[in-house]
């Protein structure tokens, strides 16, 4: 393995961990608003609020931790992404911002309003949205050098059908991935009633989720021939993918095994994940930039795995107690501890 | 947008989002070790109230590492939307230490999730005390780290350009840099001093507004002690830090004192004003600039007079300088008197004039850091990375950054307000009297 493939693989760790936690996140925010005006949020938001609270810190920090590393793995980056991605990167920070700091406010402070729960739960949407837009940068055919800088082209970026397949693809994953998780959740909390409603959102959004998940292969064939080659040569994890999917889904209609589904689930995107990267290399901004170009020097390369490490051993012990008090502790999930907050 | 142009609002952009972090970071680097220390002496003690102190002042600390968490963010990925071309670079020398801080940020986080959801589960209240250790560690650590990419900047080493090109980087060296050991000090002891003073401001109010609580004495007390130990050490490392400056970046210091002349046994210039080049109405403490940067009254001091015009920071330093160095030596004169004039019962330390002038040492000391790193950025001026990269050439070429700036505007401003109102809302409406009668019956509840 070369440096370059070991700090890809540590950034993409931790890009597939922030988008799992986040998408749980961003689905939950978004059906605890969706039940209010449904008038069924009696059920929803216990579950949501209790598993969110001890956590939404760290889900942060996942996204923080990747943009961090990949200045410090491929400084490049920032000169290109940071020139080209400055209007769709600050419209995610301000929303991120404002329902990061709505979720404290409520939680700890008290401020609750029924039209701030909507707005928080439209944010979660905005958000996968707009970040996912960098995906789709990636792919080319958006920047364009004038003058030697990278300059994005917002009006092809917002009349491309392969940008708006992204934007529904990510808002389809996250509400199935986040339905999906809750349905665990709230089965593990006894909680019968939401286990119900969540079991039948996660239905409900799977559908959605592989058809847009294929509508972008479709895509990628006309947008980047090259890319798409190299995907279609990777067929046999997507098929293992959907074949995760179909296990998923099966177990959640069959009310099995919740757990095991969302495992499943896990390992679905992981693969998506995975195939999708793998055929996106070598480059990180097509055609401009790959891994090779845009790596850092290797003494900076040696230091920053070695910090990685050593900070993979302060860090899996420490989320490992976290999930142990709260996520896999049944007193705490069903609420029969009396955890308030300080 | 010319180019010109997109360098000034990166630099209004940059300013606002790290004068508005920095408030919050500040309260996020000092708050968890007042906590620890408060619920280390109730439990010594077995004195309910430092318990209850802990406990709320944690409350509040969630909410302002909320905002902090929220604004970091956005100046973590501002610096790369704003300052490419800086980033590129920096980011090939100076990105370890950025890359630890996340690591810092994670282990902050995640303890402090567990901490704030476990305040009942514990029968050993110690253990419970522990879980608080990370967590200041945490957060310290953010401040050590970052404060290191700052220092780099001011005084960057670690690499050799060649044609262009970046060779010979070492990680380590550009981290150890002669700006870091006396900046870190700094910085991390003046965010200890400020939390506490903001702290003790909160309990000063309370006695003023009625409250005529036992608590909110301690709490005055405590913070006061604490702000004192921490003041004495503030004067004492930014001592140093004025001699790393007569070392390393003599320009900045010359800036900031109006030292316009080379010259041996130079005095130090307090206040004043500039008209036409000539300084009035200053006070001149003689010698007093030799010794602040060479410790010997005769010592040379190197003026401006040494420095091309177009690498002079601004001159308006000047009174930031002062701005700081006033609060310090005021906030430690003000705290000495208070804890001798508990100790001694003097009566004005009770009186309402003096309460006021507690609760106002609060604001001050934020107002001492953002002076403190106004200084120290314009004073950089115009470099970006001293000697090396100018600001105006490592701004971004995009076009939308005034555009950008309202809207950052917009979101502080609502951050600022909504993080004051939620505090205001949930302090009055859980007073301190109110929880310890809750406490007490539900004490009472238990042992029925
Ligand atoms: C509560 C806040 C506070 C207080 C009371 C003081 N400072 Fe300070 N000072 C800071 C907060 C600060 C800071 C915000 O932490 C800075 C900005 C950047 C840095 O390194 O620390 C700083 C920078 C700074 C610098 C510039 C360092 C550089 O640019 O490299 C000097 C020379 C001093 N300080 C000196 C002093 C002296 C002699 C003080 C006398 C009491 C003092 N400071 C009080
Ligand atoms: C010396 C000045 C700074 C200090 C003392 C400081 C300290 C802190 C602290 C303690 C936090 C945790 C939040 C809290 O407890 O309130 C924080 C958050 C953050 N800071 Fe700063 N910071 C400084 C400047 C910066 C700068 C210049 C950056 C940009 C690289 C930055 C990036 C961040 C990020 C990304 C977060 C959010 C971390 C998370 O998601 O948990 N900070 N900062
Ligand atoms: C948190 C406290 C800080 C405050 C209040 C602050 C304030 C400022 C100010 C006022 C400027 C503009 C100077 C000018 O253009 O005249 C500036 C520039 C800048 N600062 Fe800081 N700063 C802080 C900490 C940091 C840290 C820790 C870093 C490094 C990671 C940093 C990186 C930068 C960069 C890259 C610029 C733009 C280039 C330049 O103008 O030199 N700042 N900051």
């Amino acid at each position: 393995m070369t440096l370059e493939i070991i700090g890809i693989s540590a950034l993409g760790l931790f890009l597939f961990g922030y988008i799992i936690i986040a998408s749980i996140d961003f689905g939950a925010g978004f059906f605890n608003a969706y039940s209010t005006i449904s008038g069924k949020q009696h059920i929803l938001t216990k579950i949501i609020h209790r598993y969110l609270s001890p956590v939404w810190e760290v889900t942060n920090v996942f996204l923080v931790f990747f943009f961090v590393g990949m200045v410090g793995f491929f400084p490049k980056t920032a000169y290109y992404y940071g020139t080209t991605l400055l209007v769709p990167a600050s419209i995610a920070i301000i929303l991120l911002a404002i329902r990061g700091a709505y979720y404290a406010f409520t939680t700890y402070g008290g401020l609750k309003h029924k039209r701030y729960t909507i707005l928080y739960g439209l944010t979660g949407l905005f958000i996968p949205a707009s970040l996912s837009s960098v995906l789709t940068i990636s792919e080319g055919g958006f920047v364009t050098m004038e003058n030697s800088a990278p300059v994005l082209d917002y009006w092809a970026l917002f009349t491309s059908p392969l940008s708006w397949s992204i934007v529904v693809l990510s808002l389809t994953a996250v509400l199935y991935i986040s339905a999906v998780f809750l349905t665990w959740y709230a089965h593990h909390a006894n909680d019968e009633a939401a286990t119900n409603l969540l079991r039948k959102y996660s239905l409900s959004w799977a559908g959605p989720a592989i058809i847009t998940a294929a509508g972008i292969i479709f895509e990628m064939r006309t947008h980047n021939p090259e890319h798409y080659q190299r995907l279609v040569d990777l067929w046999w994890l997507f098929g293992l993918s959907v074949l995760f999917f179909v296990g998923t889904v099966y177990l959640i209609w069959k009310r099995r095994a919740y757990g095991l589904a969302f495992g499943l689930l896990v390992g679905q995107f992981a693969l998506a994940f995975l195939a999708y990267g793998a055929s996106h290399y070598p480059y990180l901004l097509y055609p401009y930039l790959t891994l090779y170009d845009s790596f850092t020097n290797k003494s900076m390369a040696l230091a920053l795995i070695v910090a990685f490490i050593a900070g993979l051993g302060l860090l899996l012990p420490s989320l490992y107690l976290l999930l142990k008090l709260f996520l896999f502790n049944k007193e705490y999930v069903q609420g029969n501890r009396n955890d308030e907050h300080a | 947008m010319g180019n010109e142009e997109a360098v000034f609002f990166s630099r209004v952009l940059t300013e606002l989002t790290l004068s508005f972090h920095i408030i919050y970071a500040t309260i996020g680097v000092g708050i968890p070790l007042m906590i620890m220390i408060a619920q280390w002496v109730g439990i010594k003690k077995q004195d309910e109230h430092y318990i209850l102190l802990a406990r709320r002042w944690t409350r509040g600390y969630v909410i302002t590492v909320a905002v902090g968490v929220v604004t970091g963010t956005a100046i973590g990925l501002q610096l790369s939307l704003l300052w490419p071309n800086f980033m590129q670079l920096a980011g090939n020398v100076i990105a370890l230490p950025l890359f630890m801080e996340t690591f810092a940020f994670f282990f902050e986080a995640i303890f402090l999730g567990i901490y704030i959801y476990t305040w009942d589960r514990f029968e050993n209240q110690k253990k419970h005390l522990l879980l608080l250790i990370p967590v200041a560690l945490g957060a310290s650590f953010s401040a050590v780290f970052i404060t290191i990419v700052n220092a780099f900047m001011n005084a960057p080493q670690g690499f050799d350009v060649v044609n262009g090109q970046l060779v010979d980087v070492s990680p380590i060296l550009a981290m150890f840099n002669p700006a870091m050991p006396t900046k870190v000090a700094h910085v991390v002891v003046t965010a200890y001093m400020t939390s506490a003073f903001v702290l003790a401001a909160i309990g000063a109010f309370r006695l003023l507004k009625g409250s005529n609580h036992i608590y909110h004495k301690k709490a005055l007390f405590l913070t006061m002690k604490l702000g004192f130990v921490f003041s004495v050490a503030t004067a004492l490392l930014g001592d140093f830090s004025g001699k790393y400056l007569a070392e390393y970046q003599p320009e900045k210091l010359a800036a900031a004192e109006w030292h316009f002349e080379t010259g041996k046994g130079v005095p130090l210039i307090l206040y004043g004003v500039l008209e036409n080049g000539e300084v009035k109405y200053a006070l001149k403490i003689p010698f007093a600039l030799s010794i602040l940067a060479h410790e010997v009254p005769n010592a040379e001091v190197i003026g401006l007079d040494q420095f091309p015009k177009d690498e002079v920071p601004p001159l308006y330093i000047h009174y930031l300088f002062d701005t700081m160095v006033t609060i310090g030596m005021w906030m430690t004169v003000l705290s000495l008197v208070y804890i001798i004039g508990t100790w001694r019962q003097w009566r004005f330390v009770l009186s309402q004039w003096f309460r006021w002038l507690l609760v106002l040492g609060g604001p001050l000391s934020v107002l001492a850091i953002e002076a403190g790193w106004w200084l120290d950025e314009v004073g950089r001026q115009p470099w970006v990375l001293r000697g090396i990269l100018r600001t105006k050439d490592a701004a971004t070429t995009s076009g939308q950054v005034d555009l950008m700036l309202v809207l950052f505007a917009g979101l502080y401003l609502v951050l600022g307000v909504g993080s004051v109102v939620v505090l205001w809302r949930m302090f009055r409406k859980n007073t301190v009297e109110q929880e310890l009668a809750d406490r007490a019956s539900e004490k009472a509840g238990d042992a029925l």
